[in-house]
């Protein structure tokens, strides 16, 4: 498949455009036009390191949202073996929005969890741009608590742009759905590690990524609102949103400067689309390992450490006199 | 500022301020346009004496009236906020904590006291919506999460009256991880088998609606507050259809299921103590002590 440029891209797109001209011209004279082809690839490689060794929080967010970015089904083909997918909430619906079921990785058995975007229109629409109902969250939770019935690990993929904002939604309780998985993913009693692997938009990513590790893919975002939104809400206007998204500090390495990531797994150059196979490979390493590390801890200490984690969240100023 | 302002001690000035109706010795209700007499209104607990119409209360009055009265604690009253992100739109985060702090006398948006209802100890929280909306940052994470340690160690229940647009943008992730530590504290509190009881008041929505508010032992709302995950202009915007009548109001939620009961504001004192009393099966409030 062709890779698709953004609009940053562009210098990039036509030198491969001219590349590819010159793979179509009739083999006159072969020599020469392969070592052109050659001497513009090499090009094409420089130009791509040099405009992303620069990019913006805006950038980095249309990466995130790429079209062809590895969606949770893509990595579940090649990082996982073994994959069973199980679905619906058992009391309303199945939500294609998430994904989950039973897997192995490296043999081990998991349980994995993500949600979902479609490639295609159609795809889209049934994934609902996945964006999650309260029924998608609720198939989280059964997953949940069936992954930890069995002892099994506990693997999520966030990649949302939020929770779906709709009539049905509120009236089966978006609010509750979001607020219970957070609850119940606090005590949770098996290791749960998260990767953002492309955007992660608000209360609606969170839903499933309470963690012992979180892992963010070095082009993905998270945020508590998208840069859109946060722009119309504080600038007035969703044009700001390149503003916005450089206030905010959504980008992987913004994120673990501020302490809030464990780890973040660089990308194939020119982003994770150009190069699937690369990309699975880099996080099916880190993911094996952040599972072999928490395999070992006993139950009530890996409580007691994701307890402490998420009660540190947050940056303030303490005056309060020790009594 | 007028004159008069400027002559006033600020002693004063703060005490004004801490108000959330706009001063004047009558003030017109905004559903059924009476006019009313402020004293009055206030002795109603903001709740127009004709109709009903639940008018926003400051947080700290709400728990003062809330509570019975006397001494109160104050928890977390040292936790102040920062800028982490050095967050700036068309005016800096830090410029807009300042405004909010200097308009509502408090120095973030959720007030835990610790005090009786009724006589039985409880600690009860409310959030300041004319502080940034009553939106969730650090300090109300960790206000929070302090109210539900004061609760477990001295083995009291929790109360929260929210009134919230839900996290606070200009703490970006960090806010949006509030959601999950207010729920990771009220699992705390819940493996303790503390109650919790989340009164949710006009409007609670956002991130606080899908943490800690949704999460009560018993969900409690007020009459016809906007309860909600997203805002309804954002859902029209999304469907792009007219939404249907009393959409995302209190009755609206009962109805789907999503609250145990509608409480007017005047009855919560009696109906929470009542309530808590037999969650935790103590023999009933002979005497209300308010």
């Amino acid at each position: 498949m062709a890779v698709s440029f953004l609009d940053f891209e562009q210098p990039i797109a036509e030198l491969e455009a001219k590349i590819e001209e010159l793979r179509h011209v009739s083999s006159d004279v072969p020599v020469s036009i392969q070592d052109e082809i050659s001497r513009l690839q090499a090009k094409s490689r420089q130009l791509t390191t040099s405009i992303f060794a620069n990019l913006t929080p805006w950038q980095i967010t249309q990466l995130a949202r790429h079209p062809q970015r590895p969606y949770t089904l893509d990595y579940l083909g090649s990082i996982f073996t073994d994959f069973h997918e199980l679905h619906g909430d058992r009391m309303y619906a199945d939500d294609l929005a998430i994904v989950g079921g039973l897997a192995r990785i490296d043999g081990r058995p998991v349980m994995v969890i993500g949600q979902q975007k479609g490639r295609d229109t159609k795809e889209r629409v049934r994934r609902n741009y996945g964006m999650p109902k309260p029924e998608g969250y609720r198939k989280a939770l059964r997953l949940m608590r069936l992954a930890e019935r069995f002892r099994l690990p506990l693997v999520t993929f966030i990649d949302t742009p939020g929770a779906y904002p709709g009539v049905g939604s509120e009236e089966r309780g978006q609010s509750e759905a979001i607020a219970r998985n957070l609850f119940e993913m606090a005590v949770l009693s098996v290791p749960i590690v998260t990767a953002v692997i492309g955007e992660g938009g608000s209360g609606g990513a969170l839903a499933i990524g309470v963690c012992d590790r979180l892992v963010m893919l070095q082009y993905s975002t998270y945020s508590v609102i998208s840069p859109e939104g946060c722009a119309s809400i504080l600038w007035k206007s969703a044009d700001k949103k390149e503003l916005a998204a450089d206030a905010m500090g959504l980008t992987a390495a913004r994120l673990q400067k501020l302490g809030l990531v464990d780890e973040v797994l660089p990308e194939p150059l020119g982003g994770a689309h150009r190069d699937h196979g690369a990309i699975s490979r880099t996080l099916q390493t880190a993911l094996a390992r952040h599972l072999s590390e928490l395999a070992v801890r006993p139950v009530d200490q890996l409580r007691a450490e994701r307890n402490a984690r998420i009660a540190s969240f947050g940056v303030f100023t303490d005056l309060t006199e020790e009594p | 500022m007028s004159w008069f302002e400027k002559i006033m001690p600020s002693r004063i000035k703060t005490e004004r301020r801490t108000r959330s109706v706009p001063e004047g010795l009558w003030i017109k209700c905004g559903a059924c346009d009476a006019v009313l007499y402020r004293a009055e209104l206030e002795r109603n607990l903001y709740v127009c004496p004709k109709c009903s119409h639940h008018m926003r209360i400051g947080a700290r009055e709400r728990l003062v009236r809330f509570l019975d009265p006397g001494e109160h604690v104050e928890i977390g009253a040292g936790v102040m906020p920062e800028d982490p992100l050095r967050f700036r739109d068309s005016k800096r985060y830090r410029d807009r904590l300042a405004a909010a702090q200097k308009s509502t006398g408090e120095k973030d948006a959720l007030i835990v006291l610790a005090g009786p209802l009724q006589g039985l100890d409880i600690v009860a929280c409310a959030f300041e919506f004319q502080f940034l909306g009553g939106s969730m940052g650090s300090v109300v994470g960790e206000r929070f999460s302090r109210a539900v340690d004061h609760c477990v160690a001295h083995q009291t229940p929790l109360v929260c009256f929210s009134a919230t647009g839900g996290a606070r943008m200009q703490e970006a992730l960090i806010s949006l991880l509030q959601m999950a530590k207010t729920a990771a504290a009220l699992a705390r509190l819940a493996q303790q088998r503390l109650p919790f009881v989340s009164v949710l008041t006009d409007p609670t929505t956002g991130g606080v609606s899908a943490s800690l508010a949704m999460l009560g032992d018993l969900n409690i709302a007020e009459p016809r507050a906007l309860i909600g995950f997203a805002g309804p202009r954002v859902i029209q915007q999304t469907v792009r259809e007219t939404l249907p009548e009393g959409f995302q109001r209190s009755e609206f939620l009962l109805e789907h299921g999503a609250l145990d009961l509608i409480v007017d504001r005047r009855d919560l004192r009696e109906r929470i103590g009542a309530l808590l009393r037999l969650l935790l099966g103590a023999p009933g409030a002979a005497v209300d002590a308010g």
